[in-house]
């Protein structure tokens, strides 16, 4: 089996907020994240994708149809957005890197035809990412 | 799906690799200029990650706010800025190979209360790195 990985990279603005917890509690657990204002990162998102490659064409499956998908579905979606008022698929979580992570795994995994989604690893900054994997472990 | 998350911290330390087990000829061979008796340093990279649940109520497997101040109390104040080899105790034993340190943060972080561990990484240059997981240590623990 071989693995492929493609990078993009893409900028969007978050802030942490649970209605479910006071004013006090926000800051006390979200700390700065809790800025209604908001703040920004430049994700930065791995996708790798298994399997073998085809005999015909050597390859796994054709880079440029995961830069479309990851464009459509990735792109589109998050880069220069809200991550809290403009992904519907993030409505009512709290945009963390987790959960951003798990919406884009399932958003990516129903697209992938040749080969498998392996796994999407999504870095907030170079010191936090947030790996995806298929598997029995934690469910998200 | 699995889901984990990891953190990386940063610590500067000296060792020399260097054992009581061989003698100082064959100490040179082993670890040339590494066993150098004044010691040398590196940037070392500290890569941590935990798994567990999402709490739906904050979207976090662990909270930053909880997980950094404990690497930070059982391993960066330790051995930031240290020589390793005398002034931590475990490596007055053992050889402060990057094998060895990976190992004992491992230990030293496994306690964390909110979320499993699941592998320490140490680059010791941005050439080398040395990773340990849960599983394997396990094994480890039941040979020791």
């Amino acid at each position: 089996m071989i693995r492929i990985t493609r990078k993009i990279e893409f900028s969007a603005a978050h802030f942490y907020h649970n209605p479910n917890f006071s004013a006090e509690e926000n800051r006390r657990v979200f700390g700065k994240c809790n800025n209604p204002h908001g703040h920004g990162h430049n994700y930065v998102l791995e996708v790798t994708i298994a399997g073998e490659p085809d005999p015909t064409t050597g390859m796994v499956l054709d880079l440029k149809e995961l830069k479309d998908i990851l464009q459509a579905e990735v792109m589109e979606r998050m880069d220069h957005r809200h991550l809290n008022y403009e992904v519907p698929e993030l409505a009512g979580q709290i945009p963390t890197c987790e959960n951003i992570a798990a919406v884009i795994w399932k958003l990516l995994e129903p697209k992938i035809k040749s080969g498998k989604l392996d796994r999407v690893r999504l870095y907030e900054c170079p010191e936090l990412f947030v790996d995806v994997s298929a598997g029995n472990g934690t469910r998200a | 799906m699995k889901i984990s998350l990891s953190r990386r911290y940063h610590f500067a330390a000296s060792h020399r690799l260097h054992t009581a087990k061989l003698s100082e000829e064959e100490n040179k061979r082993v670890y040339g200029k590494c066993s150098n008796p004044y010691g040398h340093g590196h940037n070392y990279v500290l890569e941590v990650t935990v798994t567990g649940p999402v709490d739906p109520e904050t979207g976090m497997i662990a909270n930053l706010g909880n997980l950094d101040p404990f690497v930070r109390r059982e391993v960066i104040e330790p051995f930031d800025q240290r020589f390793l080899n005398e002034e931590v105790a475990e490596f007055r034993e053992e050889v402060a190979t990057t094998e060895n340190v990976c190992r004992e943060i491992f230990r030293r972080l496994k306690g964390f209360p909110l979320a499993r561990l699941e592998r320490v990484r140490v680059e010791e240059t941005s050439k080398n790195s040395f990773e340990i997981e849960a599983d394997v240590n396990a094994l480890d623990e039941v040979r020791a």
